[in-house]
């Protein structure tokens, strides 16, 4: 081949990719922008491209919206009510759409679908950000997804009873989704997973829902970290659970005959850190579960800081403050094959004559009382009554009953997070 | 004519010192507890404690003494023409009076201080402080009035209270842990019912916020004692506390040959 043939090859190829990218170009720029106004939204939406942004304007009272193309949707000041009219208000069957302050109210309760204001069916890369949710059944909804982002929202219920209520967020069968800055109010459970893997829970709040504020069931190396969960009414519950990172998350206030401030049923392989367990009636309650680490977290003014059953193993507690609770810890074995070395204890009565920050006497957290009442519950009537209290000095010169391996070897002289009012 | 007595009696008890002396360790508790406990949760179990056991402790002992110091007043009465009921009512309003006086204001007065007289917790306290004072009155002259021996009568004032704030409880648990294949809840609240320091102490716990530990022994028990009927039962039951001893004592002090 000549080189004058090879210089036009060349200019050809040259003009061939202007051309094609400049198609591109244009293409992209050809994606339109709609504004939706009541009351025809399913009319713009059905007549918008894929990847065109739709700005909804006004009050809409529409329910049982498909979205089926990739779509931004973004509010302003935008109400989807849906008047209680059946099927979820939005649903979401694309991937990569993206949904932005819009107000959803009023989703029909229903006792054979789950409702939900906004519905993520197995899509991937789907957004929702700062939306409103108010009256929801299901507040957002996802199942079979992948990859989505739920942040900032503000979804709130009216807590009626456990059946006639749904969840805030519900995430089912559902990869790598994260779920930052939301707050959830008056669901039945704040936050729920089943069977979600790589989930990140961070800085949400979760307060005065019916039942757990988060709720985690088969969700394996998820991850929660920076969330207040207050008065629930029943707390967190994680069960059934592997490799999960619990970190910087506050217990509070779950006050009541069946409250736990975190439930832990069979679950192995957990870090808990950092977190503080304040006025619940139960702080931890650990059932069935195995090689926990619990570390640095701080137990105040609980009814039973941490109560641990016989059926729980090689589970680490170390470095945390136990404040001002009725029981420390409690447990319904006289064997106990956890470790509960170096942490602080108020009620620890020892001293530390070689300076070096530990008590030099090891340190019994488990009372005789709590023992008795493990064993014989009525026996809790008796609290506080001046029996009790004797039985309890004796037993702590002289142990007898309580367990001999549930002890704290290395009792901290000081707390490990420094005094706190 | 138990009026005029009445007076007298009265007159008398707020001449002696151990009135004011009680107002004012009250008074001091009370601000103590308020002042260095951090938490209102547990000045609030500290008073507790001081209402369920020194306060009995002290009924107990300054009625059977009054009793006895009163052995001569009682004999120059009662050769007048006056009823012996009447005399027996003034001399025990005469005592009670004073030291319910002393105790209300002993503790309501750093209460109010703290801003705290108006919560329901503190007229639950005060509540069962002032019934507490009237069983162990009434028990202390039943005491008194059956031990001519002052110390004699101290020494069984003292086992009563004991017995009472201290050991019944380890009775419910001897039996709880006896009956231990058994449901227990039905017999032990049945039990603690029948004691006015546990009744006062249960009735306390159900006012803050502890009752939520009780769990299900707890459930049977606030169901019953939550309720409005509830809380008239258990006030019924400590008046009953004070009325059987203080018809007894009443007798006993009728029939006694001075």
């Amino acid at each position: 081949m000549s080189s004058i043939h090879r210089a036009v090859a060349m200019v050809f190829v040259f003009c061939g990719v202007i051309v094609a990218v400049t198609s591109l170009t244009t293409h992209t720029a050809q994606a339109e922008q709609h504004t939706a106004k009541a009351p025809n939204l399913v009319g713009v939406i059905s007549a918008a491209n894929a990847h065109d942004t739709v700005y909804i304007d006004g009050y809409h009272r529409v329910s049982d919206v498909v979205i089926n193309k990739p779509l931004v949707l973004i509010g302003r000041q935008a109400v989807i009510d849906a008047e209680e009219r059946g099927g979820s208000v939005l649903t979401v069957r694309s991937d990569s759409v993206e949904i932005r302050d819009i107000t959803v109210k009023n989703v029909r309760v229903d006792y054979t679908e789950d409702n939900a204001a906004i519905k993520l069916d197995a899509v991937r890369h789907v957004v929702v950000a700062s939306c409103h949710i108010d009256n929801g059944f299901f507040g957002i909804y996802l199942s079979r997804s992948r990859d989505c982002t739920i942040s900032d929202n503000i979804l709130t219920s009216k807590q009626r009873d456990e059946s006639s209520s749904g969840n805030g967020i519900h995430l089912w069968t559902s990869v790598n989704v994260r779920i930052t800055g939301n707050h959830c109010e008056g669901w039945r459970d704040g936050i729920y997973f089943e069977f979600v893997h790589q989930g990140t829970v961070q800085n949400n709040v979760s307060t005065r829902n019916v039942r757990y504020g988060l709720h985690f069931m088969f969700s394996d190396s998820c991850t929660y970290s920076d969330n207040a969960f207050l008065r629930n009414g029943a707390g967190v519950a994680v069960m059934f659970t592997r490799w999960i990172l619990m970190e910087r998350n506050r217990f509070a206030d779950n006050w009541g005959a069946a409250s736990y401030g975190l439930l832990l049923k069979e679950i192995t392989d957990c870090h808990v850190r950092d977190c503080v367990f304040e006025g619940n009636s139960i702080g931890i309650h650990a059932e069935g579960s195995m090689r926990m680490l619990v570390e640095s977290t701080h137990f105040r003014r609980n009814g039973y800081a941490f109560r641990i059953l016989g059926n729980c193993t090689d589970n680490t507690v170390t470095r945390c403050d136990f404040d001002g609770n009725t029981f420390d810890v409690t447990t319904n074995t006289s064997s106990s094959l956890n470790n509960f070395d170096g942490n602080c204890w108020t009620a620890y009565k020892g001293y530390d004559l070689d300076k070096d920050g530990y008590g030099d006497v090891p340190h019994m957290p488990v009372r005789l009382y709590a023992y008795l009442v493990e064993s014989m519950p009525s026996s809790i009537l008796l609290m506080h009554s001046t029996f009790i209290d004797v039985l309890d000095i004796i037993e702590r010169l002289l142990p007898t009953v309580t367990p001999e391996n549930l002890v704290d070897r290395k009792p901290l002289m000081a707390p490990y997070h420094g005094e706190q009012s | 004519m138990t009026g005029t007595l009445l007076r007298s009696v009265l007159k008398d008890s707020l001449r002696s010192r151990w009135v004011v002396i009680y107002a004012v360790f009250f008074a001091l508790i009370t601000e103590g507890l308020l002042f260095f406990t951090s938490g209102e949760a547990r000045a609030v179990l500290g008073l507790m404690n001081i209402v369920l056991l020194l306060l009995p402790l002290g009924s107990m002992m300054f009625g059977t003494i009054h009793i006895h110091d009163s052995r001569d007043f009682i004999e120059l009465v009662l050769v007048q023409p006056v009823k012996r009921s009447s005399v027996f009512h003034a001399l025990w309003l005469g005592i009670v009076l004073p030291f319910l006086v002393a105790f209300t204001l002993g503790t309501s007065i750093p209460l109010a201080l703290h801003g705290k007289l108006l919560s329901p917790l503190s007229a639950v306290l005060l509540l069962a402080g002032n019934l507490l004072t009237m069983v162990f009155f009434a028990l202390a002259f039943v005491v008194g009035l059956t031990f001519r021996e002052k110390a004699t009568a101290m020494g069984v004032g003292f086992l009563v209270w004991l017995l009472l704030g201290v050991l019944y409880d380890g009775i419910i648990l001897a039996v709880t842990v006896l009956f231990v294949d058994y449901p227990m809840e039905v017999p032990t609240v049945t039990m603690i019912t029948a004691n006015p320091i546990d009744l006062a102490r249960i009735f306390i716990m159900l006012t803050f916020d502890q009752a939520a530990l009780l769990g299900q022994t707890g459930a049977v028990f606030r169901q019953f004692y939550g309720s409005a009927l509830g809380s008239i039962v258990a006030v019924t039951c400590l008046l009953c506390w004070i009325g059987l001893p203080y018809t007894v004592a009443l007798r006993t002090f009728s029939r006694r040959d001075w």
